[in-house]
């Protein structure tokens, strides 16, 4: 080899030492690619495996067993002075009606202890079924007609065939007793699946039947609206002024090494920052989509701030001197030049750190957005909670029934984050600019 | 050396001079990049700087709109005039003053906007129109005066960008004269153009005479030749001759001047 390099000496493309050479680096190439490519397989293998457990788990969360039995709307019972007057019509006993209904239906359960379980047949938000019905359709009173009752949440588990009937009736949470009603109505065809409506438009509850992520989405929209409001401006502006204006001295280097330190802090720090300085300094409303906006902004700030300043930093100083040697102020220069062009990177950095946010949990625990809230949340001071503590509450929660709502809600958060990702993605594909 | 610069300056003399630099020396840091350059810029006239690679040219041109102020740690020393008055001056600004000493740089930067708005944008910043039928035709007459109106009449909207190279140059000439600036700095404004493209630009350039003054950076002795009235030889960060075109090309007086315009050394 030391012998090619003489100079007047021809090289020896054909020797045997640089053919071997040559195919040392072909076999190192090719062991390279198959480990990269085995690499991809794997991450890719786990990804699916994760998406089609949750899926295999979740997706009966979007369908819901309804029992559709006569129901009689008894003037006598809802509406006694015929004055169809909305309070008293909401007021009345629906309770009443759905057990008489249920009586009706199988007449030969007589027992006390009996009866109450073939009350449970029906979820506990029957009643409620009912009244919204008669307030949407007052004509209904002194009707007959069928109605689609949403299942109890173990008979709804047992038609989704989650509790088996081949096990012992002591290790069932569905009797036999219970199996025979059920399979009376389902031999009338009185057994529907259909689409879970509740899951999407209604808050939690205590009921896995009646519970739904309609409340959590509110709460997450609020609060990643407040955290945009407040990390948007103050991350582009921040990075417009060390990448634009800021000195260049010890002072910058610190700050710029500071926000780079933020972005790794653990997001329950911030949320203990939070705690402490909305909750206990400011006294603002705990549990509140405000607060965990405000939180989460404080953690979606370096995040903003280090994307904008890379995308700042891409926009090439020949646009800078153009608009400068045209006697653009620095400031003209950076807002009608730069900022414009980097518009595409810094959104797209903002979107990251938004669907960072979206599925953050432990600073929202600090700042008690895990409470049990029922009400859809109406505004960013009422209290809420988010997405992802709302699986965590139901991952914690003891009914077999949750675990499928888990796995639901996980995939409609999935669902979201998948979106605004491909949002990311999309922007950058659109506005990618060559110089 | 700067005896020599000194000698040649009274030749030309009978001309007005629109910018008068004295004893500039610029650092970049430690690093001095100009040692006491003199020279005087007459008024509608084509100065050309020329000179080996790294011998401060572009330095000396960035200098004239204080462009050096916007490099990290460069440091101008020095007086510079314009008309009479310190361009250093604390009470001047500095933004002001890039608009009336306009430039076109290098590598054509047009902005990733439409040819129209290139153009239209620095009236648009000092507010030099008050209507829009006015800006029309102040970027209208600019596009002309470029030479490029007619191969882009019809595509005004058209991103600027989406020229060829030739014609992103004469959009940013178009761009800088809109301004209506008095001088017109170039730094090797045909380096990355083809012959014709090239051929055009002089001949614009040569044109634009009459209105403006202009100093030019190149590296073609034939380009310099050419065009400009007053060439300055710039070496290792000094004048090393300045003078009549004519007589620095065909008559050096230094030796270094002597090698490098026939190609000896560069
Ligand atoms: N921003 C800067 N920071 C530090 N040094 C610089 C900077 N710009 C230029 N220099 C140095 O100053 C000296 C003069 O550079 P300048 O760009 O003026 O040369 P030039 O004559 O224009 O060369 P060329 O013909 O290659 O464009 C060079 O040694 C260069 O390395
Ligand atoms: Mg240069």
């Amino acid at each position: 080899m030391t012998d090619t390099s003489t100079p007047g000496k021809k090289t020896d493309w054909a020797s045997p030492q640089l053919l071997a050479k040559v195919a040392q680096r072909q076999r190192a190439e090719k062991r390279f690619r198959r480990l990269g490519l085995s690499a991809i397989v794997i991450a890719l293998a786990m990804l699916a495996t994760l998406l089609f457990s949750i899926a295999g788990k979740g997706y009966s969360a979007f369908y819901q067993t309804r029992l559709v039995m006569d129901v009689t709307f008894s003037e006598a019972v809802i509406d006694p002075k015929g004055t169809r007057n909305e309070d008293d019509l909401r007021a009345a006993g629906y309770g009443g009606i759905v057990r008489d209904t249920l009586r009706e239906t199988f007449p030969d359960v007589k027992s006390r202890k009996d009866l109450r379980e073939l009350f449970a047949l029906v979820s506990k938000g029957a009643p409620m079924q009912l009244r919204d019905m008669v307030l949407d359709n007052p004509d209904l009173i002194g009707q007959t007609v069928p109605v689609d009752f949403i299942a109890g949440d173990d008979i709804d588990m047992f038609n989704k065939g989650f509790i088996p009937r081949d096990v012992p009736e002591g290790d069932r949470r569905v009797k036999d007793m219970e199996i025979a009603w059920f399979d009376q109505l389902d031999a009338v065809g009185a057994v529907k699946m259909v689409f879970n409506s509740t899951f999407f438009t209604s808050g939690d509850s205590r009921e896995p039947e009646l519970a739904g992520i309609w409340g959590a989405i509110s709460g997450s929209f609020y609060t990643l609206i407040v955290t945009f409001l407040i990390s948007f401006p103050i991350g582009v502006m921040s990075a417009i002024y060390l990448e634009e204006f800021a000195p260049q001295n010890k002072f910058t280097d610190l700050i710029e090494v500071n926000i780079n330190n933020l972005a790794a802090v653990p997001s329950i720090v911030f949320g203990l920052l939070g705690l402490a300085l909305f909750l206990n300094v400011a006294h603002l409303p705990r549990s509140a989509p405000l607060v965990g906006g405000l939180t989460l902004a404080l953690m979606t700030l370096p995040t903003i701030i280090i994307a904008s300043r890379a995308a700042i930093r891409a926009v090439p100083d020949s646009i800078r001197e153009a608009a400068l040697g045209l006697g653009a102020s620095k400031q003209q220069t950076a807002f009608h030049h730069v900022l414009p062009l980097s518009m595409p990177g810094i959104l797209t950095g903002t979107i990251i750190g938004l669907s960072q946010a979206l599925g953050e949990t432990a600073p929202l625990l600090m700042i008690g957005m895990v409470a049990f809230i029922v009400d859809i949340p109406g505004g960013f001071t009422d209290a809420a909670t988010v997405l992802p503590v709302q699986i965590f509450l139901w991952a914690d929660s003891p009914e077999r029934a949750f675990v499928e709502k888990t796995s639901g809600a996980i995939l409609v958060l999935l669902g979201f984050l998948i979106f605004m990702n491909a949002l990311a993605v999309l922007l950058r594909k659109k506005f990618e600019r060559r110089w | 050396m700067q005896m020599l610069a000194d000698v040649t300056t009274p030749e030309i003399e009978d001309v007005e001079a629109i910018i008068s630099a004295k004893d500039v020396s610029v650092f970049y840091g430690d690093k001095q990049a100009l040692n006491n350059v003199n020279l005087d810029i007459p008024a509608n006239q084509i100065t050309s700087l020329i000179g080996p690679s790294g011998c401060g040219k572009s330095t000396f041109l960035r200098c004239l709109n204080r462009m050096n102020d916007t490099v990290f740690g460069c440091r101008v020393e020095g007086n510079i005039t314009l008309d009479g008055q310190d361009i250093y001056a604390p009470e001047v600004d500095e933004v002001l003053l890039r608009a009336r000493v306009g430039m076109v740089f290098q590598k054509p930067n047009p902005f990733p906007k439409s040819i129209y708005d290139n153009v239209a944008y620095g009236p648009r910043i000092h507010g030099l129109t008050r209507d829009k039928d006015e800006l029309d035709e102040v970027v209208l007459t600019s596009l002309e005066k470029a030479g490029l109106l007619k191969e882009v009449k019809d595509r005004l909207n058209a991103t600027g960008t989406g020229l060829s190279g030739g014609q992103q140059q004469r959009l940013c000439i178009a761009r800088a004269l809109a301004v209506q600036p008095d001088i017109i700095l170039m730094d090797e404004p045909c380096s990355a153009l083809d012959p014709i493209a090239t051929a055009r630009i002089e001949e614009l350039i040569e044109e634009l005479r009459e209105n403006y003054t202009i100093i030019i950076v190149t590296h073609s002795m034939q380009q310099a030749a050419r065009i400009s009235q007053k060439t300055a030889f710039f070496h290792m960060g000094e004048i090393v001759e300045v003078g009549d075109t004519e007589q620095l090309f065909t008559n050096p007086r230094d030796d270094r001047t002597q090698g490098y315009i026939t190609g000896r050394f560069g």
